[in-house]
């Protein structure tokens, strides 16, 4: 598998003595692949904080009415879940913790272009984060909006609301610091002979999704501040009776938020492009389909946000129009996966683990791309809006597809970033569940939206009680499942065996350096000659 | 190859990708950076400006009515300001690239003033418009219509954005003094003030579509 001998001599950046030792030369330090794993760290605090979340949810719904917590507290249940989850794990997501490691070496630069700009970011999102944890234990409790703050609730609940949303600000300013980063690293800082076409597919997905984070983030960030200075002011702005409109709040936040999920998930098809040559052993099938297809998304997805508003009140030639556009992202989302299977055909193909997670998130991801469709369709979102179908189908796209693609990406470069092998018998086990639970978990929902159950619930009807006790008995086999692969992820990273150079045989510039990689990544910055997914020994079977 | 040439590649390698860690700097990526930061400011305020969009449609007449309640002149003056502090800014740049520092430092130093200038005039604006209850909230403005009532949340709002843009910019370009003065802003190596200049022109530019939009609008 292209093994090379482990070059003892080098000093990794782990081992590099820096101006600060101990946490300093963590948090103080400027090297893109510290502040990437600090990143990854702080994500994956959050997101076990958001599962803990969302596993009591599934819990309280167990039983009909009280189970575990009350009414109020199960708005602030999900409001947190979705915060965190949103705000803390998956928008920052893959760009700031593999975007960052992996960029800068992928292109073949040292750092990206502002790496003090890139501290501030990561300090920014960790003060966020905890400015949002905070706010939990002042006077008031916990904020009970729901992640979508919808005045005019917003502005009259007498929930802590301001510091939540001055959070989500700070953390949208720090989305776009590292946004403006990317696209100036990729512009300034190709390696010699690194054309647009040569790069990775993986810098090609990080580079439109930064300049969605640099074109998107400012609207929420003027959405959020208008709901502060409604808040304190009263200014009337989003406020009924003072003549102002709601809907126009609405369409702000989606203004933002419909792109931010191509944000979220823009990266993980970039990975799923990475992985699949790889594992394929050969060369990427439709190299600038996806290519564009990435800026296609990222530019469609800028005129599709009022589809999650067909019932708040807008004129039907609105309404279809919207509906029409949403189809149109279908397009470039299909000319992905046709390119990946497409890769996979006549490839041999190496079953490892970052591919058996790849292959689940096709599979998800196709059942939350085909119920996309239903809710963009007019007269069928009528039927299931704001029910658990909604539910279904966002986690299926961003838990099934970023998150899962999230946990491709760690099993596929956690050998490079930490130098460590992980034991990849129980990676499959622990894929294994998380698969199983979460359809038990989650296509269960489906049924219950399409049957009429509507989300943000604390109680139900006796005819959804079946349901409901598959979909919490499925939220048991989903979090063991994560459990057991954050444990022996953890595991490895401590006993695990020295991780080669390449694993697995990826041809991208990151595997040609040593595992973990020295300071500055490269000694002598690298020429590129050839495109990036160049297999030259098994080219010439096919 | 001899360790000297394999470092000489090295240094050549790491110029031409216009960067090495500590040493080389890249003001063309930096100035992509501002103009991308820009790009979001500009953003943010159009939010803004969708709003008074939205609303001017939908309360033509009471908008009409409220404007009127402005003061013209003041908005003028500091137009005026606004425009000459832009300008003052502009040969800043200008005299630093031709070596002459002390003057860059005093047209700098005429641009942090007129920025104050600005200021002061809209703090006695806004006190006159406080003085005679309209503000949010108050009772005069409470017993408005709607349409005037959104008309001064929106002046008020807008203005006081940009208002926090303009204390912004006379903090951000008090440290370039500092940052001249200090010789870490030099003829060979002005991108700082240069690209604050580009926020300062910024600032410029938004208030160049408020003044109309709320003064001269009728």
């Amino acid at each position: 598998m292209g093994n090379h001998v482990l070059d003892t001599t080098y000093i990794d950046f782990y081992k590099e003595k820096g101006k600060y030792s101990g946490l300093f030369s963590w948090i103080f330090s400027t090297d893109h692949k510290r502040i990437g794993i600090m990143y990854l760290f702080g994500m994956v605090i959050f997101f076990l904080v958001g599962m803990t979340l969302g596993f009591l949810m599934k819990l309280e719904m167990l039983t009909k009415g009280q189970t575990i917590v009350d009414a109020q507290t199960y708005n602030a249940f999900f409001t947190l879940h979705g915060i965190i989850m949103i705000f803390l794990f998956i928008i920052p997501g893959i760009p700031a913790a593999f975007g960052n490691f992996f960029l800068p070496i992928q292109i073949g630069a040292k750092d990206v272009a502002f790496p003090r700009l890139n501290l501030l970011s990561w300090w920014l999102y960790i003060f966020g984060g905890l400015l949002a944890i905070f706010s939990l234990f002042l006077a008031g409790g916990p904020i009970d909006t729901g992640w979508t703050f919808y005045v005019p609730y917003s502005i009259r609940t007498q929930t802590n609301v301001i510091i939540p949303l001055l959070a989500a600000f700070i953390l949208g300013f720090s989305s776009i610091l590292t946004g403006l980063n990317f696209v100036t690293t990729v512009h300034r800082l190709r390696a010699p002979g690194m054309t647009f076409f040569k790069m990775p597919l993986f810098v090609w997905a990080l580079y439109s999704t930064a300049w969605i984070q640099v074109v998107a983030t400012p609207v929420i960030g003027i959405t959020i501040v208008l709901v502060i200075v409604e808040r304190l002011f009263g200014v009337g702005l989003f406020d009924p009776a003072l003549g102002g409109d709601p809907v126009l709040f609405q369409h702000l936040f989606w203004i933002y938020s419909h792109p931010a999920v191509y944000i979220m998930i823009l990266p993980a098809m970039g990975v799923v492009s990475e992985i699949i040559p790889t594992f394929a052993r050969r060369t990427i099938f439709g190299y600038k389909a996806i290519a564009f297809s990435s800026l296609a998304i990222a530019f469609i997805g800028y005129f599709v946000w009022a589809h999650h508003m067909f019932t708040s009140g807008m004129s039907e030639t609105a309404r279809f129009v919207f509906s029409l556009l949403t189809f149109l992202v279908a397009i470039p989302s299909g000319v992905k996966v046709f390119n990946w299977v497409a890769t996979l055909y006549k490839g041999s193909i190496y079953p490892g683990v970052p591919l058996l997670y790849v292959m689940a998130f096709i599979f998800l991801f196709s059942i939350g791309g085909l119920t996309g469709l239903v809710l963009g369709s007019l007269a069928t979102n009528v039927h299931v809006h704001d029910t658990y179908f909604v539910v279904a189908h966002f986690h299926y796209v961003m838990f099934g597809g970023t998150a899962m693609i999230l946990f491709a990406a760690l099993h596929y470069w956690f050998p490079k970033m930490f130098g460590k092998m992980y034991n990849e018998k129980t990676a499959k086990v622990a894929l294994a569940l998380i698969f199983i639970g979460f359809n038990t978990m989650y296509f269960t929902m489906f049924i219950l939206g399409y049957q009429g159950m509507p989300r943000r619930y604390w109680d139900y009807l006796p005819e959804y009680t079946a349901l409901h006790h598959i979909s919490t008995f499925g939220s048991w086999i989903l979090v063991a499942g994560l459990l057991l692969m954050f444990y022996n992820l953890l595991m490895g990273l401590l006993k695990g065996e020295k991780a080669p150079m390449n694993p697995w045989g990826g041809t991208t510039l990151e595997w040609t350096v040593p595992s973990p990689p020295p300071l500055e990544n490269f000694d002598v910055i690298p020429t590129v000659t050839h495109e990036p997914y160049y297999h030259p020994n098994e080219e010439e079977k096919h | 190859m001899s360790e000297a040439i394999h470092s000489e590649i090295a240094e050549k390698a790491a110029s031409s990708a216009g960067h090495s860690h500590h040493v080389h700097r890249d003001d063309f990526g930096a100035k992509i950076g501002m103009w991308l930061f820009l790009f979001t400011e500009l953003l943010l305020f159009g939010g803004l400006f969708i709003i008074y969009m939205a609303y001017r449609q939908e309360y033509s007449d009471a908008f009409h009515l409220a404007a009127k309640e402005l003061n013209m002149t003041i908005g003028t003056i500091n137009t005026i300001i606004l425009l000459t502090s832009s300008l003052t800014m502009a040969l800043s740049i200008a005299a630093l690239q031709r070596y002459k520092i002390t003057l860059s430092l005093y047209m700098l130093a005429a641009t942090i003033l007129l920025a104050f200038a600005f200021m002061v005039n809209k703090y006695f604006e806004w006190g006159a418009k406080f003085s005679h209850g309209i503000y949010p909230g108050s009772e005069e403005l409470t017993s408005k219509s709607s349409g005037e009532i959104i008309f001064f949340g929106l002046y008020y709002t807008m203005t006081g954005l940009h208002g926090l843009h303009v204390l912004v910019g006379i903090v951000l370009l008090a440290f370039m003094f500092v940052f001249i003065k200090r010789k870490s802003i030099t003829p060979t190596n002005y991108i700082k003030l240069e690209n604050s200049g580009l926020y300062w022109h910024l600032v410029d530019l938004i208030w160049i579509f408020l003044f109309p939009l709320f003064y001269l609008i009728h």
